[in-house]
């Protein structure tokens, strides 16, 4: 009897032992498989916004996603919601995916909208779905912006704004 | 056995330190299988030769490809196809055998399937099996990865994204798995691992776990009959081969199945040599470019079934989004495979064309599945949406209804 509850006392301090060593391993697995910090402070793109030239798109990078940026021009009119007004001047700020499968759509200058060549769909300057297959507008990238940069990444009261009103 | 006697030969040495003799006994020559069955019980050794041609062909791939996102498409569009002799060679084999054993896979399945080799006593070695088509699929994707050309890309991109779409901790959970926020070199090295060391040892693992579960229930037959092993295996013995219903693995059955193989390999090289195009998608030579998505993305033709499930709800049905919708049929159709011992409320281990009304449930299953394989491959658009809706709903209908339909069989036929 004495025998028998040693013994299990043994393994159940082993078993203890097990769960916690087991427990730590699978964190320290966890963590390895993690972002790491350099991918996690990359995550933040800055883009200097003064020197944009009004209905030239700008296309910017951020988390391996394309951008767009586009000034407007005079005659061209904010969408609310949609558009945000930095300075003196309205911008479009969006993630430069078509809506429907993916694709990139470009910039029409002379039309002053986006068309995707891939199954024809397009957008308004604001990023609005007009035409074809795509569901819904453009999505909009979390920004924040600070003075005349814009911060890709971080959420800041425009866009919270925005996204209140979408 | 604590005395050793010297030996006379090197084979009595061996056996006295290995027991190779009562091993061979074991695993080949008194393994019994029955006699009474065909050429698709060739499944399971074709499947070990081509998983054994696939880590081979790898292992001379693994020699020249470089898992770094700026180095991976080079290395094996140019060193390896090009510059390493008979590289070209190794890489056909690999992809083409990478398709050719989801085909055997599949054919395996489906005969297991129809002969009801799933239940009474064989739910194991169903189970074993579905993990090993699971491991398989994994296998399939990390190595699809690795050329890093833009299918290769967007077939990562859009299969991650999918994990997106768990509640609550869906999108840290693809940040995660891609160890970045979208598809990138930490990406690329981390199924560089799966592929080439931790999915091939637990594939291995699987196997023995699959072939031994196959000892106690035994290999099932034509006929779907139980009987006696310990008997007939008794009559083989005492030389009585004509009466017994089993045979030897080795050298009978084996024997048998090197037959079928060489038919098969024959197919394989063929191939592998003359017919390699179909394993290269031409999009897939154009290095992965992530701010350019290709027009048409599609899976491997084995994971065709599977991806039009996924996208086949592709509307709102009460509240629900189509895209949740198509994760919860695709995760069903994942798992439901699993559980189909228990599926199938019917005792009757036959041939499915001597069940009243399972033999319709498999030829409907089969017929769908085609459908699904055919229409997961063109563009979702217009008729072809409604196709994949209606050919979703009834794969997901007819796993539903095998528990009704089989209940009703088994009444019918008296519970025999």
């Amino acid at each position: 009897m004495m025998n028998e509850s040693r013994r299990g006392f043994v393994g159940k301090a082993f078993g203890a032992v097990a769960a916690v060593g087991g427990v730590a391993s699978l964190l320290a697995m966890k963590k390895t498989w993690d972002p790491l910090p350099s991918v996690m402070s990359a995550g933040f793109t800055t883009v200097d916004l003064s020197g944009l030239e009004a209905n030239k798109l700008e296309i910017a990078v951020w988390r391996g996603k394309p951008i767009f940026i586009l000034k407007y021009t005079e005659d061209m009119k904010p969408v609310e919601g949609r558009t945000v007004k930095v300075g003196d001047h309205y911008y479009s700020v969006m993630i430069g995916l078509c809506t429907h499968l993916g694709c990139i759509p470009a910039y029409r200058n002379d039309e002053k909208d986006f068309k995707c060549a891939c199954h024809g769909g397009a957008f308004t300057s604001a990023g609005v779905n007009s035409f074809g297959p795509p569901p819904r507008p453009l999505d909009l990238p979390p920004f924040k912006i600070d003075g005349t940069t814009l911060v890709l990444g971080e959420e800041g009261p425009e866009y919270k704004a925005m996204m209140a009103k979408a | 056995m604590a005395e050793f006697k010297q030996a006379d030969s090197m084979y009595e040495w061996f056996d006295q330190r290995l027991g190779i003799d009562k091993f061979l006994k074991v695993m080949m020559t008194e393994y019994w299988i029955p006699k009474n069955i065909n050429f698709l019980w060739a499944m399971g050794v074709l499947l070990t030769v081509m998983f054994t041609i696939l880590v081979v062909s790898g292992i001379f791939l693994l020699m020249y490809y470089k898992p770094d996102v700026n180095m991976a498409f080079d290395s094996v569009n140019y060193t390896i196809m090009q510059e390493v002799g008979y590289g070209w060679l190794f890489r056909h084999i690999h992809a083409v055998g990478a398709s050719v054993v989801f085909l055997v896979i599949y054919i395996h399945m489906f005969t297991g399937i129809y002969y009801g080799s799933y239940k009474k006593g064989r739910e194991m070695i169903w189970i074993s099996g579905m993990l090993l088509f699971v491991l398989f699929s994994a296998e399939g994707f990390s190595g699809y990865m690795l050329p890093w050309g833009q299918m290769s890309y967007w077939a990562a991109y859009v299969i991650t994204e999918i994990f997106g779409g768990i509640p609550l901790i869906g999108g840290d959970l693809v940040v995660w798995i891609r160890g970045n926020f979208y598809v990138s070199d930490s990406t690329l090295t981390r199924f560089f691992m799966l592929h080439v060391l931790l999915v091939p040892l637990a594939i291995i693992g699987a196997i023995v776990l699959h072939f031994y579960a196959l000892r106690f229930p035994h290999v099932n037959n034509e006929a779907g009959e139980f009987f006696d092993f310990d008997k007939e295996s008794e009559k083989y013995l005492a030389g009585d081969k004509k009466n017994s219903k089993v045979v030897p693995f080795w050298p009978v059955f084996l024997s048998k199945d090197f037959f079928v193989l060489g038919f098969f390999l024959l197919f394989f090289f063929y191939l592998v040599f003359f017919h390699y195009d179909f394993a290269m998608d031409p999009v897939n030579f154009d290095k992965a470019d992530g701010l350019k998505t290709p027009a048409h993305i599609y899976p491997e033709w084995y994971f065709l079934w599977s991806y039009e499930v996924l996208r086949g709800f592709f509307f709102e049905i009460a509240g629900i989004s189509g895209k949740s919708l198509g994760l919860i049929a695709f995760a069903f159709a994942q798992g439901v495979f699993f559980v189909l011992p228990w599926l199938d409320r019917s005792p009757m281990v036959k041939p499915a064309n001597q069940r009243p009304y399972f033999k319709y449930w498999f030829w409907f299953l089969i017929a769908d599945l085609i459908v699904l394989t055919i229409f997961g491959k063109l563009p979702p658009t217009g008729a072809n949406a409604w196709v994949g809706f209606a050919s979703s709903i009834t794969f997901l209908m007819l796993f539903i209804t095998l528990p009704f339909i089989t209940r009703a069989e088994a009444k019918k036929v008296g519970g025999k």
